[in-house]
């Protein structure tokens, strides 16, 4: 049997935007102007700049909306814009193009809702920070570059919105720059994303090698007339940028890292919308990935081990934002997982999304109202029984615990139990191995997270001495944090029922009919998901509910593997840093001695020669004169030389 | 008696000539009869105007080819060329006429007073400038005019001396530093005349050579010449001679190794608005020239003069780079770098075919507007005794007036060669022709001390912006409407044409095709 090789049988093709959607190049160009304005006005717009880029987002969001709304009518449910000529040399035409399809209609929704939230949080979050209109400026910037990055019609746009992205999230982890810790980690949050990158950017120019032409609908139209090894190539490159971007193996180092930035940047770039850009890059180019079995299991078996990876890490994690952090890199393993099963897998990775985007950047704004009562301090092992002064973060923080255990009937139950259904409907043992990994990964979830939920708000309090009442966060902050919790309470039903068919019908995500029998009936895996995630939590709550320990415990091999982030670092810096690093200085040694060597000899050589030479300019006219006539002298001998071979 | 039959004139064709030497005569008129502080006011709208109207006919022209009384050639070359000679003229005319920065402008009242005793002293500080520097001007750019539409090498040759001896006394003007501008103007007359009897020598030589032609009396025209290359039966040594001869009284002018040994002496001592108009036009024409002699007259040995002049335009472009390396005064390293701009014009000279042509004629253009934006700066950076071109002066000129030091950055940028500067556009459409043509060499040395040029340059930026200044370096005058327009024209040009540089290009391009 073959599963999901679906290559459709018709082509790909979007209808001309019209109307109210020929401005959906607003979406970019109201964040970017107030970016802009931010930027360029400095410290005048510093009263009031924070107010410019919430409302910047909050209006991208109501267009989004409205564009959202505009597409039911239309009949295939998509739309292309083209502004201009972005690049015309030779054979490589790029557009300047948008395309608006339901795709990228809810990554519109998702970037401009949650970030709207978020922008008005960090307003009171940031508020003694002086550089605040910096902060919003950046974080402008970001919106502008994830919705170029959703909203552009052909991969060069994508890649200019994935830089954009990616500049922004440099910026905002190491926007306390003077701590070294955060210049480091957007220093290795970059770097690592250079990997990723580079494997985008030759995907595009493979793309533009083999089928002259860089625009999703041709891409799309041409993939099927490609050899199956060079579509293998395409898809494990950009599946590499895809891994860099979202933090996945082996590129997940950075993702925890950049915690390092401040909260609101964690909870916006760092869980919610830039780290999902990876699945967005391989549901947009499904058609790529559907057309090679090998790639799904690539992509499955990158998303199996990430979710495993990231729960064991989570595990052992003691600072609420890195677990939270290895918590999104287990979550986006999930979505990978997703999006490798292909079918109707993809809109279900893409509910996911959406629900995780809730959830998380509901957990993040929780974890920074929590270090905005503790002093910013993020070691949870000197937290604990917060529930009674916090009582609203406490709620919405739950709401978004019960979320992402998948408990029902929270968001996270009606988008991640399906993806697990749906990974043992493989063949044979695979189904087995992936649908196990599945369940453990929930399992974990549902271990650590309850201990970080447990200790965080229950038992007893284990603060530290200059702690004496820590007070609940200001409405600004807590508003977001109860609109974000409904959204974890109710958004994943709302989610589950109507977007997967909308996005498998109408935005070519796969097919429907895909169905395929599981090695396990469909309530023996609900029965099976929801086991666990009560077995797991209970395990959380019984071992944690009288605190913990203060200090860090010895442990065993495997506790102690966790903690060390599964020695992936140092298996990065043996391999990767170590080598580097004797490679350049072992190439500065060549460029010094060498090559500097014999430019610095030249130039010396050319300045002393030209000191000499200048020695002919005398200034007089008599030794002109003669320069002159031993010139004409040597011309017309030349000349004459050369006739006399031509007449000869 | 039999009747003498005039040959029929086309006015139209020849209108811009007429133009520019009847606003001479009208400019002459106005020094003898209008007052004294009337003129400046009078001469200088007279002169703009006269160059915008001739610049109209040029447009006007745009689709004539002919050869009117068999002496003035009109054709696309003719036509683009002289455009972008009346284009640079109205820049340079813009800083010729500049008096905001400088009581009574860059120019001096009377020359013949002696210089540096006090009443030279009284005159630098107090009195107005010469007004004759405009119909001096404007008999220049008309010299000009008939140099690039010269069908005969006679014609040619007057309208060198039309040209050229105008400059020799504009170089004697400058209002500060009186000594160095009349030593300026001594050799550049003496060096000029000494070029311009090669020029005559060769072509008496070529008289001869045509004179073999059995079925056509001799002559000095480009068509007579054209033929008797392809088939006289006189000895070609006369050809051969001839021809190296009228190439070096061209050479001179265009400033190529080792006939550029004027240049850095001339381009520092004359008053500087007359520094760039000569970088810019007699750049223009004397290249237009060497285009017309050597695609039209000589084009049959082509396969001959090619090694020379390109061992010529080497030569040029090492002189050029390596004298600029080592120079202190900016109006100096301007000069060399102008001698080895003329090394590149060169290669585009020799790059066979319609490429060249249009690619030599675009880099004119390019170099002439980029050129006098630079120059336009150089006025501006001054002290109490003028301005200040030694480039110590200039360290730290970025801390003390950034927007100027940033335009002397681009400027010098777009002379380095940098992308999105016209001297990257401009530098890639004559080496283009030149690989295409299997001129690989000049390609090479051309690159190669284009490399070596951007040292000086760059050496001037990191002057003006990593160095702290001192109490030397000079403030920046605030510019003259006429300045900054000047300076807005060249930089927007430079830019422009390094942008989006298809337009003239393709202008270019449909311009290349001399009529015979």
């Amino acid at each position: 049997m073959t599963y999901a090789q679906a290559a459709p049988a018709e082509t790909v093709s979007y209808a001309t935007a019209d109307g109210l959607l020929s401005s959906v190049w607003l979406l970019v160009a109201i964040p970017l102007v107030s970016a802009a304005i931010l930027l360029l006005l400095g410290r005048r717009a510093d009263r009031w700049g924070h107010w410019l880029g919430v409302a910047a987002v909050g209006a991208a969001f109501l267009l989004g909306l409205s564009y959202f709304l505009g597409l039911r009518g239309l009949e295939n449910r998509s739309v292309e814009l083209s502004l201009w000529d972005f690049i015309a040399v030779g054979g490589l035409h790029v557009d300047f193009g948008l395309l608006f399809d339901p795709l990228a209609g809810v990554f519109v929704l998702l970037i401009t809702g949650v970030g709207f939230l978020i922008h008005l949080y960090a307003v009171e979050y940031m508020a003694h920070d002086e550089r605040r209109r910096l902060f919003f400026a950046y974080f402008n910037l970001f919106i502008a570059a994830m919705l170029l990055l959703v909203l552009g019609n052909n991969y060069v746009m994508l890649y200019f919105g994935w830089e954009g992205v990616g500049l922004a999230s440099y910026l905002l982890i190491s926007f306390w720059y003077t701590k070294p810790a955060a210049a480091t980690a957007g220093k290795k949050a970059f770097l690592m994303n250079r990997v990723g990158d580079a494997g985008l950017a030759i995907a595009i120019f493979i793309m533009f090698a083999t089928l002259g032409t860089t625009q999703y609908d041709e891409v799309f139209n041409g993939i099927g007339a490609l050899a199956g090894g060079t579509v293998l190539v395409l898809g494990v490159l950009l599946l590499l940028g895809a891994a860099g971007k979202s933090g996945q193996f082996p590129l997940q180092a950075w993702l925890p890292d950049a915690m390092e930035g401040p909260t609101p940047v964690s909870a916006l770039i760092h869980a919610a919308t830039m780290v999902t850009a990876g699945v967005y890059l391989i549901a947009r180019s499904n058609i790529i990935f559907s057309a090679n079995a090998t790639l799904q299991l690539v992509v499955v078996s990158v998303g199996a081990l990430t979710l495993l990876i990231g729960a064991i890490i989570g595990c052992a994690k003691d600072d609420i934002k890195r677990v939270l952090a290895w918590s999104t890199v287990s979550q986006i393993g999930y979505m990978f997982l997703g999006v490798g099963l292909g079918g109707a897998a993809y809109a279900l990775a893409i509910v996911h999304l959406l629900a995780h985007g809730f959830f998380k950047a509901n957990m993040f704004l929780g974890a920074g109202s929590v270090m905005h009562g503790m002093k910013d301090q993020v070691d949870i092992r000197r937290f604990g029984g917060l529930s009674k002064y916090m009582r609203i973060t406490w709620l919405t923080f739950g709401a978004g615990w019960l979320a992402i255990i998948g408990m029902f009937p929270f968001s996270g139950y009606f988008s991640k139990e399906p993806i697990i259904a749906a990974a043992f409907e493989r063949e044979g043992w695979t189904a087995w191995l992936f649908g196990g990994a599945a369940v453990l990964g929930a399992a974990l979830t549902a271990f650590y997270m309850t201990r970080l939920f447990v200790l965080t708000f229950h038992g007893p309090k284990r603060w530290t001495e200059d702690i004496e009442h820590p007070h609940e966060s200001p409405a600004l902050m807590t508003i977001p944090l109860v609109l974000l919790g409904i959204g974890s309470l109710g958004a994943g039903w709302l989610l589950a029922t109507s977007v997967p068919d909308w996005l498998t019908t109408t935005a070519g995500l796969g097919t429907a009919e895909a169905h395929h029998d599981a090695v396990l009936p469909h309530w023996a895996i609900v029965a099976l998901s929801l086991g666990v995630t009560v077995l797991g939590a209970l395990l959380g709550w019984f071992l944690f509910r009288n605190g913990t320990a203060t200090a860090p415990q010895p442990a065993g091999v495997l506790v102690t593997a966790a903690r060390k982030n599964l020695y992936t670092d140092a298996v990065n810096e043996a391999v990767f840093e170590k080598p580097g690093i004797f490679l350049t200085r072992a190439l500065v040694y060549l460029d010094n001695r060498g090559i500097d060597g014999l430019i610095n000899g030249l130039a010396a050589g050319v300045g002393g020669g030209s000191g000499r030479l200048r020695r002919l300019q005398t200034g007089f006219v008599r030794s002109y004169a003669t320069s002159i006539l031993t010139g004409a002298l040597l011309v017309v001998a030349a000349f004459l030389a050369v006739q006399a071979g031509w007449f000869a | 008696m039999t009747e003498l039959e005039l040959p029929p004139i086309d006015y139209a064709a020849i209108a811009p000539i007429l133009i520019m030497l009847g606003a001479a005569v009208v400019g002459v008129l106005i020094e003898a009869f209008v007052p004294r502080r009337l003129r400046h006011p009078v001469q200088l709208p007279l002169a703009v105007l006269a160059v915008l109207a001739a610049l109209t006919m040029v447009v006007v022209n745009a689709d004539k080819r002919v050869i009117t009384i068999g002496v003035i050639a009109v054709d696309g070359p003719t036509l683009f060329l002289q455009g972008a000679i009346l284009a640079l003229s109205a820049v340079a005319l813009l800083l010729l006429g500049e008096r905001a920065v400088e009581r009574g402008g860059a120019f001096v009242a009377q020359a013949a007073v002696t210089a540096d005793s006090p009443e030279d002293r009284q005159q630098a500080e107090k009195a107005g400038g010469a007004g004759e520097v405009y119909p001096l001007t404007t008999f220049a750019i008309a010299g000009m005019l008939i140099f690039v539409s010269a069908n005969d090498l006679l014609t040619m040759f007057i309208a060198l001396e039309v040209f050229s001896l105008p400059l020799y006394l504009l170089c004697a003007l400058a209002r500060r530093r009186r000594l160095l501008s009349q030593e300026a103007a001594m050799k550049y007359f003496l060096l000029g005349a000494y070029a311009s009897a090669f020029f005559l020598f060769g072509l008496a030589l070529i008289y001869g050579f045509t004179a073999g032609l059995g079925d056509r009396a001799a002559g000095v025209d480009f068509a007579t010449v054209n033929a008797a290359v392809a088939n006289s039966t006189a000895s070609p040594v006369l050809l051969f001679a001839g021809m190296a001869l009228v190439a070096i009284g061209l050479l001179f002018k265009a400033a190529a190794a080792p006939f550029h040994v004027w240049t850095p002496d001339v381009y520092q001592g004359a008053p500087t608005p007359l520094t760039g108009f000569m970088a810019a036009c007699t750049k223009v024409a004397a290249f237009g020239a060497l285009l017309r002699v050597f695609h039209v007259a000589f084009e049959g040995a082509r396969w001959d003069f090619t090694p020379v002049l390109g061992a010529v335009a080497v030569l040029t472009m090492l002189v050029g780079a390596l004298f600029a390396v080592t120079q202190t005064d900016i109006k100096r390293l301007l000069a060399y770098s102008s001698i080895a701009n003329a090394g590149y014009l060169l290669v585009g000279v020799l790059a066979p075919g319609s490429g060249g042509l249009s690619g030599t004629m675009f880099y004119l253009v390019a170099y002439g507007f980029t050129v006098l934006a630079a120059i336009a700066v150089v006025t501006l950076v001054r002290d109490a005794d003028g301005e200040a071109t030694h480039l110590s002066r200039w360290a730290g000129l970025g801390k003390r007036s950034p927007v100027y030091a940033a335009v002397f950055t681009f400027v010098l940028l777009a002379f380095a060669g940098i992308p999105m500067t016209s001297g990257f556009t401009s530098k890639f459409a004559v080496f283009g022709p030149a690989l295409d043509g299997g001129q690989v060499w000049l390609v090479i040395a051309g690159v190669l001390t284009s490399m070596v040029l951007a040292f000086p340059y760059l050496r001037v930026v990191v002057l003006m912006w990593l160095s702290e200044p001192g109490d030397a370096t000079p403030t920046v005058a605030v510019p003259g409407a006429l300045t900054s327009a000047a300076l807005v024209i060249g930089v927007l040009a430079t830019l422009v044409l390094g942008v989006a540089p298809a337009p003239l290009l393709d202008l270019a391009s449909s311009a290349a095709d001399f009529v015979r």
